[in-house]
């Protein structure tokens, strides 16, 4: 099965780029592992099972325009593979997916990443504890299953998206015990200086006050600059209470669910499989390929990233990501002219401009605490292996100068997960242990299968 | 750091190039006898059989064309227990060393002669001291009882077993740091240049002077060789492992393609332990690998792939190893071979021994390791 | 604690219902729901216990990234919990640490692998959403 592009992903970012390229003619396969395209953010927005439509409110809902728009072509010339979860790209683009127990491979002349964006992994103490889940899982719970998290419940952490989700929930009727901010208040003096740009993103501005206001009419209790966060099980091993400081005074509060979040980082593990290179971010703390302003990789020819896969922009910036990168495969595959691509991406990167006015401000003030990125010797960072963190700074007492040696040392990253829960970590905690900067310390080595896969499945895809 | 202070003007008595379980073995061995031993690694990305290995400590049908060879190996699995232990004394590490034998899977009939004929002519060069079982299909049955119905038969080594390859790595490492030796990490080792006595290695812009160096840099060898007037003619060769989730225990004893582990993964990997190349595509390769653990055990088709790995291995023209001392600058050594996990207790033992200049109580001459044998 | 409160449901729009069944008792849940948020409803925590020190685990991110809500689903071990659209009887039960092997594959009640074949995408699309809804 040959195509020019093949899209991983059909969030904004994919979708966008699938219909971009298929409006200049490009044939296109689209893959993703839910049965919808929607992505995680716009989950499950062509057959909501959510009534009240105000709990979600209308951004999550406008992106059911851009789904019946993709699905509308499905018929006709986007091909869209659902349930498939793709667990190899081959450097000469070989695409191995799996679809219900079987696996097909698909070939392509360029191939557009926009796999999005992952939670960044919270580790503290107690974050393994059943009971403890991210803000984005309550955020899924209530998008394709109209569920809310069991009570007491308690939000910890700092970013725009538990704002969001805080609000989302009491609309939803939800009784939230407390609030914990755990931004730390030094952020709000270093992301000051990108107040005034941030003003031309207002209306993201306008947005978080909004959300902040909302908060504060519906009297919950709020705790800024909590910090010392731990969850503690009861003796059904489930989570009963968490315990934090607050102007150095620990508190505890008791808690069936504790929803935590520090942010998004780009979800590398297509990328870095596919041996594209890959540059630190320090301003959002995190891991994103190597790109130039179309999304193409430097160091792949016909590889590209869209969306917040090559570094967080949100949804609608993804969108116009993904358009701008259809649009350039498409030049690339000589079906249209340079000045017709200019002419369709130029006001995109207008609008680009406007939609990233206001991350700087947002990056810099949602920076995660330090005992987040690098947190204390008793936590677990890889939860597959159980390794915790002092191991970890043991492993480069050895002698050990990177994630790949303290993989073979003591396994961090070496469970189902392949390293997506404690990457990031395990690269910070060497980082600082061995005093190299991050970019030397480098990152896990990916390989394929990037998802587990059964050797019967794979067994039959021997030709011999 | 070591604080031994020695007589003289060297850094330490040998350095060591290449932080491998070769290059690692060698440098334990060394630090028994009380020598300064200093080891240059790469950094985290480096090519690393060490960490790609199989993790099997095996005799059977090694050195069928080299009889050397086969007592090396021999003797090395039987120097294992004694490694395993000093490593567990010294640094707490268990490297999971079982020596229960190991079994060797032929899928066709032609297969399985050829072995045994092949087994047959090693037991008769090593005057009928040479243990191995030959199990067709229903007696493997017995021993295994979740063989796959398409399997031919297999051989059965008594003296074979397998270590966990990653935690012998970590012991050897913590042996050598906790006996004083020293790592330069990150340094690619280009200059090594003999002086009128010992060596001076170049590395990342600093000079240093050892007494003897011993190079154990994998493929890294085949250019530093030259410099010592040594010759080390070495291919990469890729092997793959995958690696299943971990299951319930169901198969006690390593073999030719699939092993549990302790913690219960699945290693499958083609062990080319002792025949020639393999060549092929990722993707194909990985696919026949899975065809056959399934083909052997029809159970594993349930278990989940998490991890493959894709490694060099390093092979000489006929996959014997190099151990030479080089004529023109004596006290530069060469160490190079592809079986660095069951050769470890050899390297640690007699190839030590012979390196720190004791000779070595072996009843055969290292002539017939030197990578002369490739140049006539 | 005593009556722990669970993961409830809001008001929904129509839509299919199908019996589950968890740990064998029957739960009743949309078409298309994971299988975590049943289990989550259902109070089923933890709902697999680890193949490391048996620590008890729970669903964590809910979109296929940890896996920690692997589940024993219609027989089958270690199925990602989040990812897994429900169907009509469909059994589902703790993971309890390593899994076992079992000497012949299972074929699951609700076996949908020969709806797909992804050449012809939009055929597998019907085809899949007619199976599940």
């Amino acid at each position: 099965m040959k195509y020019e592009l093949a899209v991983i992903g059909a969030g904004p970012a994919g979708m966008a780029a699938a219909l971009n390229a298929a409006d200049q003619g490009v044939s296109v396969v689209v893959f993703d592992e839910q049965a919808v395209a929607g992505g995680q953010i716009y989950r499950s927005v062509s057959q909501p099972l959510l009534a009240d439509e105000k709990i979600l409110g209308k951004d999550y809902y406008y992106g059911a325009g851009l789904v019946n728009r993709f699905n509308k072509r499905l018929q006709g010339d986007i091909d869209f593979v659902s349930n498939a979860s793709v667990w190899e790209i081959t450097r000469d683009k070989e695409i191995n997916v799996s679809v219900a127990g079987q696996s097909y491979t698909y070939q392509a002349d360029k191939v557009i990443l926009a796999s999005g964006a992952q939670e960044r992994p919270v580790p503290f103490p107690g974050w393994t504890l059943p009971g403890v889940m991210t803000c984005g899982s309550a955020q899924i719970l209530l998008k394709s299953s109209a569920v809310v998290p069991a009570e007491p419940l308690v939000i910890a952490g700092s970013g725009p998206l538990l704002l969001l989700i805080t609000c989302q929930l009491l609309r939803a009727g939800v009784k939230v015990d407390a609030v914990l901010d755990t931004t730390p208040s030094d952020n709000y003096r270093t992301s000051a200086k990108h107040f005034f740009s941030a003003l031309k993103g207002w209306r993201y501005l306008a947005k978080g006050l909004g959300l902040l206001l909302e908060l504060k009419r519906s009297g919950i209790r709020y705790i800024s600059q909590a910090s010392a966060l731990e969850a503690k099980a009861g003796e059904d091993g489930r989570l009963s209470e968490i315990t934090f400081k607050h102007k150095d005074q620990r508190q505890t509060l008791p808690c069936t669910t504790l929803l935590v979040h520090q942010g998004v980082i780009p979800n590398v593990q297509l990328s870095r499989s596919v041996e594209i290179a890959h540059k630190w971010s320090e301003i959002q703390s995190c891991w994103h390929p190597d790109t130039d302003e179309y999304g193409a990789s430097l160091s792949h020819p016909d590889i590209y990233v869209a969306g917040d896969g090559k570094g967080i922009v949100g949804a609608l910036a993804a969108e116009i990501s993904g358009a701008c990168t259809g649009t350039q495969v498409a030049f690339m595959l000589n079906k249209i002219a340079a000045n017709e691509r200019d002419l369709i991406i130029e006001p995109l990167h207008k609008e680009m401009l406007k939609q990233m006015a206001i991350r700087p401000f947002l990056d810099e003030l949602y920076k995660p605490e330090k005992a987040f990125r690098l947190p204390s010797d008793n936590t677990v960072v890889c939860r597959c292996e159980e390794v915790t963190a002092g191991e970890i700074r043991s492993y480069v007492r050895a002698g050990c100068k990177g994630p790949n040696q303290t993989k073979a040392f003591g396994r961090p990253g070496m469970g189902p997960c392949q390293g997506r829960m404690c990457g990031i970590t395990v690269s910070n905690l060497i980082a600082e242990e061995s005093d190299l900067p991050i970019e030397t310390v480098g990152y896990y080595k990916v390989r394929a299968p990037i998802k587990p896969l059964k050797l019967g499945e794979l067994a039959q895809m021997s030709k011999q | 750091m070591t604080n031994k202070q020695t007589a003289t003007p060297y850094d330490a008595d040998v350095a060591i190039i290449g932080g491998g379980l070769v290059g690692l073995a060698i440098a334990v061995g060394l630090i028994k006898k009380n020598l300064n031993v200093v080891i240059f690694d790469e950094g985290d990305q480096a090519f690393r059989a060490s960490r790609g290995n199989f993790g099997l400590v095996w005799v059977q049908g090694k050195g069928d064309t080299c009889v050397e060879y086969a007592r090396l190996s021999r003797l090395s699995a039987e120097l294992w227990p004694g490694l395993a232990d000093e490593l567990s004394a010294v640094t707490g590490i268990d490297v999971q060393l079982e020596q229960d034998g190991g079994f060797f899977f032929c899928f066709s009939e032609e297969e399985l002669e050829q072995r045994i004929e092949m087994l047959k002519s090693m037991r008769d060069a090593q005057d009928g001291d040479y243990p191995f079982e030959v199990l067709r299909q229903d007696e493997l049955k017995k021993r295994l009882p979740d063989i796959g119905p398409d399997v031919t038969g297999a051989t059965f080594g008594p003296l074979d077993g397998h270590v966990n390859p990653l935690l012998m790595l970590r012991a050897l490492t913590e042996y050598f740091i906790k006996r004083g030796g020293k790592f330069v990490n990150n340094g690619t080792v280009k200059e090594i240049t003999p002086e009128a006595t010992g060596f001076s290695v170049v590395s990342e812009g600093q000079t240093y002077r050892y007494g003897k160096v011993v190079l154990a840099a994998g493929l890294g060898n085949k250019a530093l060789a030259p410099l010592l007037g040594l010759e080390a003619p070495v291919e990469p060769n890729r092997g793959q492992v995958l690696v299943a989730e971990r299951v319930e225990p169901f198969l006690q004893y390593p073999t030719s393609h699939v092993r549990q582990t302790r913690e219960g993964t699945i290693q499958c990997g083609d062990s080319k332990e002792d025949v020639g190349f393999d060549e092929g595509t990722t993707t194909e390769v990985m696919a026949q690998i899975a065809k056959r653990a399934v083909t052997l055990f029809p159970k594993l088709a349930q278990a989940q792939l998490v991890r493959a790995w894709g490694a060099l291995r390093i092979m000489t023209p006929d996959g014997y190893p190099v151990y030479e001392q080089s004529q023109q600058y004596p006290g530069a050594y060469v160490v190079t071979c592809h079986s660095g996990v069951t050769l470890a207790a050899a390297h640690a033992g007699p190839i030590a021994n012979w390196i720190a200049g004791e000779g070595f109580n072996l009843d055969f001459s290292m002539e017939v390791f030197s990578a002369k044998r490739f140049s006539v | 604690m005593p009556n722990v409160s669970q993961f409830n449901r809001l008001k929904t729009r129509s839509a299919s219902k199908v019996e589950v069944f968890i740990e064998g008792e029957k739960v009743e849940a949309y078409a298309g729901e994971s299988a975590a948020s049943v289990v989550l409803r259902a109070g089923m925590l933890p709902s697999r216990t680890t193949s490391v020190s048996g620590e008890g685990r729970a669903p964590y991110c809910m979109m296929g990234v940890c896996f920690e809500c692997l589940l024993e689903i219609d027989g089958i071990a270690n199925v990602q919990g989040c990812m897994t659209p429900v169907v009509d009887g469909m059994e589902i039960r703790r993971q309890n640490g390593a899994r076992a092997l079992m000497t012949t594959a299972i074929e699951t009640k609700n076996q949908k692998a020969e709806i797909c074949h992804p050449t012809k995408n939009s055929e597998l699309i019907e085809g899949r959403v007619a199976g599940e809804v």
